[in-house]
């Protein structure tokens, strides 16, 4: 169709909306916000007349490339390193994308426009498109990839480990709490719009790197969906900002937002680019230039910034705070480095770091030897089974950090964890503004204003605590991360497949002193040795040092 | 003498990282392990769609981590009065030490489900795509064929009011009704069935629609807007836009897409597809108009009853539930049937406006009547009153 056509098209096709005579469709899903009724235009025009062949014919190019990855044999060039995390990332990412489908609905009725409701349509489709075609990505790595463990059990291992608890906060965000909260700021103005960019553009150009140009093709074709999402979040945002009334929640959602993606995105797809690939040329982006790039300038000064102008208030200080998390705080080493220290809770094999990662390393971060060098340098020594624990249980100068009670990725910045006590339980959080978003974005009444509708943080949320007192054998047994021989691990902290002696076991387990949670000794403390165990964690670090007297 | 600059680029490194080159515990496991498969062996269809929505009492050991304002989190079995096996189990608590073990899977019927049309991406747009790419053809056929010169007035006016209040229905049903849904049933593969069907609705009244504008360009005589008018006022149509609005006004997800594809759609969707515009189009010149709306038939009859019917046979045949299930899905069928059929009645003058007839329009409800009590049938459910032969 041409232009004029496709104009003309999208102009019929708002004759199919209707108004109520007889009856109110259903409303399920409560916001706070108000919005009057406006005219404004579906950003998409998308008609289904093209927009399916347009959908089909993409699919033939990502099928095309699947089976042209099989019949040259990729996998002979792909980096195990690499692949070893996208069973991480590719047992996280259906789930969020499914729920931004089921997301929709929740705009239905408190957007009053019509003609938004159809971009929200085909947005509700495109996501199933994206998780089930993600899903299919990911069979395919497990029937052609050398090593399928963490793949065949994915969805298990995802619902049952702590690295995907905290991934699912990309997606139940998506569906609870205020509609517009959850299914519009959360979902659509932050993580479609910022986020987006370094899950899907900056990701796969660093999986071609390392031999992979299928998680591209996929992932681009994905990408390509994802920017008629972000004109559907724009035009719900114009409609929210008419009302002054809104402003105070887009502030607080947007503070809320902003900082939970950048604590979950950021650990994740931070730790996947810096520390999945072998790629170490010296002019190679590194995730700081990327985020620099694709999230400060792209997102925040091009797309955020012109916002204030309609009165939006921006997190400014949170955005800079995040810049400094990961270029001064070292967020995504620290995060990395976590990951690395509890590779036995997880279902994945973890190269150690090489000298020539350790010249990268330093080159982009100076000064990232004198802070993690030497943790690596143990990590890789106590790689292989040779009489001692794994990483986590041996005197390696690394504190075991706090969980945060809100993004769930632990309090690893030591010098800003804060504590609180709330509804009775003494928690911990990773930097003041998640604790902000516990204590007081969370809540039924906002700065004094009635907020009934503001979803609520639940579930158990502290891993650790599930497993308090376990033994270590028992806890990767109970979650299910054992091979088929029924006693080898899936999770490696090396990529070594060649001798069975130098895989970990669960007998190598047994000999470990028990798993303890760090909350539930945090709540059995006096206030006295609690506060002095405050006092001391935030004088730890980088890196997880313990604090020097 | 020039010296060329190496570009920067990664280079090919051999890794022999392909399936079956090394020999290890889980080398030759290559096949998901978390679901037990409908059939012997596991489709590509499930593999794609189980278990990507969690659970937790099966896994999901941290339970779910945001809520409503009322505490409620993920996707609660209370958001239908119907029941699968297990469904009354208390999802696992977790304390310091409890572990994350939840029931064994499936934990409950509910993910017993298999959408038997085995819909996912690939298979949508390949479907859709295929229909919207032969109702292009078949419309430009026409133009081509100057087929519309054919029409009669009468029929022209049936086309752009009667035909274009249809449209209102499939739109309002996909928006608001399955689109809407798709939030709220408790397996991926049910969320999943519902959004296809939603799209399947949204595009038959686009299709309709782009269709109007054409015939809005190629009739002298088509009034493009007379659809607006019709659908608003007629008396004739407001049985059917009540009852569409009291479908979209239903809480419960397993009511809303019960009353649309077990009641609404054979009972007013067939009758005014099949049995008015498809037998009257061709006796007054029109054989473009069937194949339109022959598709959003068999959207319905071939996929998306499909489906619904295997959702409430699985529940009026479940293991711990089936009395209770028969017992509501027959409440459902009552209330549903009493709107339903005097909705369809209220369309009889239509079946009098085309020039020449089709069938007369109480054979026509006979008809689907007829069809109507063997989807109750199959589903081993009371076949109302008013529908009884």
């Amino acid at each position: 169709m041409s232009r004029q056509s496709v104009a003309r098209a999208h102009q019929k096709i708002q004759e199919l909306s209707w108004e109520p005579m007889y009856h109110q469709p259903v409303s399920q899903y409560g916001t706070d916000y108000t919005f009057r009724k406006a005219q404004k235009k579906d950003p998409l025009k998308q008609v289904l007349r093209s927009y399916f062949p347009m959908q089909e014919e993409k699919d033939h190019r990502v099928y095309g490339a699947s089976d042209g990855a099989i019949r040259g044999n990729m996998f002979r060039q792909v980096q195990e390193r690499w692949l070893e995390w996208q069973k991480l990332f590719l047992s996280i990412i259906p789930l969020p994308e499914i729920s931004a489908a089921r997301a929709m609905p929740l705009l239905f009725r408190n957007v009053p426009n019509p003609e938004l409701h159809n971009g929200q349509a085909i947005q509700m489709i495109d996501e199933v498109r994206h998780s089930t075609i993600q899903q299919n990505l990911k069979r395919l790595y497990m029937n052609n990839y050398i090593d399928p463990a963490g793949f065949n059990s994915s969805l298990r291992n995802f619902q049952n480990d702590y690295c995907g608890t905290i991934g699912r906060q990309f997606a139940e965000g998506f569906i609870t709490g205020d509609a517009i909260t959850a299914a519009s700021i959360y979902l659509t103005i932050v993580a479609e719009t910022a986020f987006t960019n370094t899950l899907f553009v900056a990701m796969p150009a660093e999986a071609a790197a390392n031999g992979d140009y299928l998680l591209p093709t996929v992932f681009h074709s994905v990408q390509s969906d994802e920017s008629r999402h972000i004109s559907n979040g724009y035009a719900t945002l114009l409609m929210a900002l008419a009302d002054e009334g809104n402003h105070q929640l887009l502030e607080r959602d947007l503070r809320y937002a902003w900082w939970n993606n950048h604590r979950v995105v950021d650990a994740a797809i931070g730790t996947f680019i810096e520390y999945g690939t072998k790629d170490r040329r010296k002019d190679r982006e590194s995730y700081a230039e990327m985020w620099r790039r694709w999230i400060y300038d792209d997102y925040y000064r091009s797309y955020l910034v012109p916002l204030e102008k309609y009165g939006l208030v921006i997190p400014h200080d949170l955005i800079e705070e995040a810049w400094n998390q990961i270029w001064n705080k070292g967020y995504v080493h620290e995060v990395a480095q976590f990951f690395a220290t509890g590779w036995l809770a997880n279902y994945w094999r973890i190269d150690p770091m090489t000298d020539k990662d350790f010249e990268w390393f330093e080159y982009k971060y100076p000064g990232w030897y004198d802070r993690y060098g030497k943790w690596w340098e143990q990590y890789n020594r106590l790689s292989t089974p040779n009489g001692h624990h794994p990483i986590v249980a041996e005197d390696v100068d690394y504190q075991y950090p706090h969980r945060c009670w809100v993004c769930m990725v632990p309090c690893l910045v030591r010098e800003d964890m804060v504590m609180a006590e709330v509804d009775g339980q003494w928690r911990t959080y990773c930097h003041e503004a998640c604790r902000w978003t516990d204590v007081e974005a969370f809540r039924p009444t906002y700065q004094g204003r009635n907020t009934p509708n503001m979803g609520q943080l639940i579930g158990a949320r502290e891993w650790e605590t599930l497993y308090h007192g376990w033994n270590w054998a028992d806890v990767v047994k109970d979650m299910g991360f054992v091979r088929d021989d029924g006693k080898t691990m899936v999770a490696q902290p090396h990529l070594n497949l060649d001798d069975p002696k130098k895989l970990w076991t669960l007998d190598h387990l047994r000999r470990m002193p028990n798993l303890q949670s760090p909350n539930v000794l945090l709540n059995q403390m006096t206030d006295a040795d609690r506060a002095a165990f405050h006092a001391n964690y935030i004088r730890g670090g980088p890196a997880g040092r313990p604090a020097r007297d | 003498m020039t010296t060329a600059t190496e570009r920067s680029v990664p280079k090919p490194v051999f890794t022999d990282a392909e399936a079956g080159a090394k020999e290890f515990p889980d080398s030759t496991a290559r096949r998901f392990n978390y679901y037990v498969p409908r059939k012997r062996k596991q489709t590509h269809y499930e593999d794609v769609t189980v278990e990507v929505q969690p659970d937790p009492r099966h896994y999901l050991a941290q339970g779910w981590l945001y809520g409503f304002a009322n505490g409620k989190g993920g996707y609660p079995l209370d958001w239908t009065a119907l029941k699968a096996w297990g469904s009354d189990r208390p999802e696992p608590v977790r304390s310091p030490g409890s572990g994350g073990q939840g029931y064994e899977w499936p934990a409950h019927g509910w993910h017993e489900f298999r959408d038997p049309n085995e819909e996912w991406e690939l298979s949508l747009y390949r479907y859709n795509a295929n229909v919207v790419r032969q109702v292009n053809q078949n419309i430009d056929a026409a133009k081509q064929a100057k087929a519309f010169d054919q029409w009669n007035p009468n029929w022209v006016r049936f086309v752009s009011q009667h035909v274009g209040a249809w449209m209102h229905v499939d739109h309002g049903l996909g928006l608001y009704l399955f689109a809407n849904a798709n939030r709220r049933g408790p397996t991926n593969m049910h969320n999943t069935a519902i959004a296809v069907n939603s799209m399947h609705l949204i595009r038959a009244a686009q299709d309709l629609a782009l269709y109007q504008l054409t015939l809005d360009e190629e009739i002298e005589a088509f009034a493009g807007a007379a659809h607006l008018d019709t659908w608003n006022s007629d008396p004739t149509w407001q049985g059917v836009r009540d009852l569409a609005e009291q479908l979209t006004a239903i809480d419960d997800w397993a009511e809303a897409i019960f009353a649309a594809n077990i009641v609404f759609q054979p009972l007013i969707g067939e009758l005014f597809r099949s049995h008015l515009v498809m037998q009257a189009a061709p006796r007054n010149g029109d054989f473009v108009t069937p194949t339109i709306v022959g598709a959003e038939e068999y959207d319905f009859a071939e996929r998306d009853l499909r489906y619904s019917t295997a959702i409430f046979d699985l529940l009026s045949n479940d293991r711990e539930f089936a009395e209770h299930n028969s017992r509501i899905m027959n409440g459902w069928l009552a209330h549903w049937v009493g709107l339903a059929v005097p909705a369809a009645r209220l369309l009889q003058p239509l079946w009098s406006q085309p020039d020449s007839k089709p069938a007369r329009f109480e054979d026509a409800l006979d008809r689907v009547k007829s069809r109507f009590a063997g989807i109750v049938e199959d589903l081993s459910l009371d076949l109302p009153k008013e529908v009884e032969r």
